[in-house]
């Protein structure tokens, strides 16, 4: 009660400081550099979001005003901090809240947008093509073949085995906790940690090529570039597991990712992903990233995986009872 | 209480920066300032760092027999006999300056971890490694250097080191890679590592450490392609004074040198999920 009491009043100030700050915007920013003169970006970056992928039914507009954002953060925010029913399975996995992983206790940009797809305008994935939605009923088939999801550790998603989450990618989408990256920049070399899942990638910014074709990657091969301001990281060599929520990329996938600081507290990410095999045309999105404070713990997801365990485990013991009781 | 509130306000600033960022992201599509950037160069090779101090930015990787025991040891079959002499142990010098000075308990220990080191080794489930043994397995690993963090990536497992040069915290909580605060004394980098779990260890042999592991590191670069690496162990609760490490670590002079992706956890599931898999499943 007192959690959703200080949120409420937490969110209440934000909102009233959001009003005067925009009188003091910045309008001359001049991007930080490094010794060599490229952008710095380095530090602690929050993507948090309340803005889905695709744009949601009913809505027809690109962007909403600032009263309806804040209305709805409010209203996600106020739905965060409701207190699990004892004994369900939201109880019994996470309260968000307690836990500080909900959303309204990260750092958020503000973002008008109705969808992070900004390309198509419609905010909606490209129509797919035949070969891609193959590709996609055979992935479901295997699926299915291989048995529910209680019935072997490799039957469960891989965010469940800590082995990728499909939202951290690339491409780098938020989730609904461990949202924090750090970049450090060194002559020749970037590397984001990102948080979830503690994963590293370092990418060279020199011109070599990208790796053999046989060598595939769950995170694929990354070469980064400086485009003026903006850094661009093209990535290839994936291999055919990447998710963008239930529509499948192929392992011929290239992305690239584009990083350019808009103020001196936001890196405003933006992705094409181009997979003529998956999706008829290239498609983009676009997130704002928010400057957040470090720093980021190890997060050992695997080495304390007890859940996936204790899932399979409870699975057999139901099994068990259920034969007994024939 | 106060925590959450620290919370809370940090959320308010965010979200009120984020307006900020929506008024004047639009006038801040930035043509490229003419002239500024430099053409980007691989420059890991230079001795110094934009900041005068040495440059150790580099893909380095341990030569040695060591990550299979860290004292001297003779060539020996391997703890899988199906694997042959493909995967037996080779013999080493040792890395050590003595033989481990255990408490007796942790003696007993020690060789329990060795004759059941299949089923105890971290290792062998694509566990976080630990310090000092990351520095020493047999796979590359890459150092990033900044003034303010010297970042460890690690082949196996993707483990990472954050080395605090300048930010000196106290370990927030017990980890797995441990809290690393850095600094520098003249060339040599000193990395001082607590806060670690009781799960890793030193090797392949079970040689292990409790919680109250306290690793100082002495890293130099000794040359333009090796880097001269000490540690001293510290351990009251297993050992009954500290020991030292000593190797030499190499750098990865090819030129398409780079880290692979080393996401073993697929590789592991059968052995540690295995039991657990429906008899009749696919």
């Amino acid at each position: 009660m007192l959690r959703r009491f200080v949120a409420a009043t937490a969110f209440g100030s934000a909102i009233a400081l959001l009003l005067v700050s925009t009188l003091t915007a910045q309008s001359n920013y001049k991007v930080p550099r490094l010794a060599d003169g490229h952008p710095d970006f380095q530090g602690f970056w929050n993507n948090t979001t309340y803005t889905p992928l695709e744009r949601p039914k009913g809505i027809d507009r690109e962007f909403f005003t600032r009263e309806e954002v804040i209305e709805q953060m409010k209203r996600a925010a106020a739905e965060e901090s409701e207190q699990t029913t004892p004994g369900t399975v939201a109880d019994v996995h996470y309260d968000f809240t307690q836990f500080g992983l909900d959303r309204s206790q990260a750092p958020v940009a503000l973002n008008l947008r109705t969808s992070l797809i900004i390309d198509p305008v419609d905010g909606h994935f490209p129509p797919m093509t035949e070969e891609g939605k193959r590709l996609n009923a055979a992935r479901a088939e295997a699926r299915k073949r291989a048995g529910p999801i209680t019935d072997a550790a490799q039957n469960q998603p891989l965010s469940v085995r800590c082995i990728l989450m499909d939202r951290d990618g690339p491409p780098m989408l938020a989730g609904a906790y461990n949202n924090n990256y750090q970049i450090v920049q060194s002559p020749g070399t970037v590397l984001i940690l990102v948080e979830m899942l503690h994963s590293p990638r370092v990418i060279p910014l020199d011109t070599r090529p990208q790796l053999p074709q046989q060598v595939r990657q769950l995170e694929g091969s990354s070469r980064g570039r400086w485009d003026g301001d903006t850094l661009v990281i093209e990535t290839t060599n994936f291999t055919d597991m990447f998710m963008f929520a239930a529509q499948g990329a192929s392992a011929d996938m290239k992305l690239t990712e584009r990083f350019t600081r808009t103020a001196d507290d936001t890196l405003t990410y933006r992705f094409t992903v181009d997979d003529p095999k998956v999706w008829t045309r290239p498609w983009t999105a676009e997130v704002p990233w928010k400057k957040s404070v470090g720093p980021i713990f190890e997060h050992a997801c695997h080495e304390g995986n007890y859940s996936l365990a204790n899932l399979l485990a409870g699975a057999r013991e139901d099994e068990k009872r259920a034969k007994a009781k024939k | 209480m106060r925590a959450w509130l620290g919370r809370a306000s940090i959320a308010a600033v965010g979200v009120i920066a984020g307006l900020a960022l929506s008024f004047t992201a639009a006038s801040q599509a930035r043509a490229p300032q003419a002239g500024a950037p430099q053409p980007q160069t691989s420059g890991a090779r230079t001795a110094r760092a934009a900041d005068g101090k040495p440059n150790l930015n580099g893909v380095y990787q341990a030569i040695s027999e060591a990550y299979w025991d860290i004292e001297p040891h003779g060539a020996a079959a391997g703890p899988v006999q199906e694997l042959g002499a493909s995967y037996a142990m080779a013999g080493g010098l040792g890395i050590v300056d003595g033989p481990l000075p255990y408490k007796p308990d942790a003696l007993a220990k020690k060789k329990q971890n060795f004759a059941n080191r299949v089923k105890l080794d971290p290792e062998v489930k694509c566990y976080l490694p630990g310090v000092p043994r990351a520095m020493y397995m047999q796979y590359p690993f890459q150092i990033i250097q900044t003034p303010t963090y010297i970042m460890m990536v690690f082949t196996y497992a993707r483990a990472v080191r954050t080395i605090y040069m300048t930010d000196h915290k106290e370990a927030p909580a017990d980890s797995w890679m441990g809290w690393s605060n850095g600094h520098w004394e003249g060339n040599t980098l000193v990395v001082d590592t607590t806060g670690f779990n009781d799960m890793t260890w030193f090797d392949r042999a079970g040689n292990f450490h409790s919680d109250q592991l306290h690793v100082v590191e002495r890293i130099t670069a000794s040359g333009a392609d090796h880097l001269s690496y000490e540690a001293t162990i510290e351990d009251p609760q297993t050992f009954t004074r500290p020991w030292k490490i000593t190797l030499p670590i190499y750098r990865r002079v090819e030129k398409n040198a780079q880290l692979l992706e080393f996401n073993c956890i697929p590789f592991v599931e059968d052995l540690i999920y295995g039991h657990l898999r429906k008899p009749s499943s696919n």
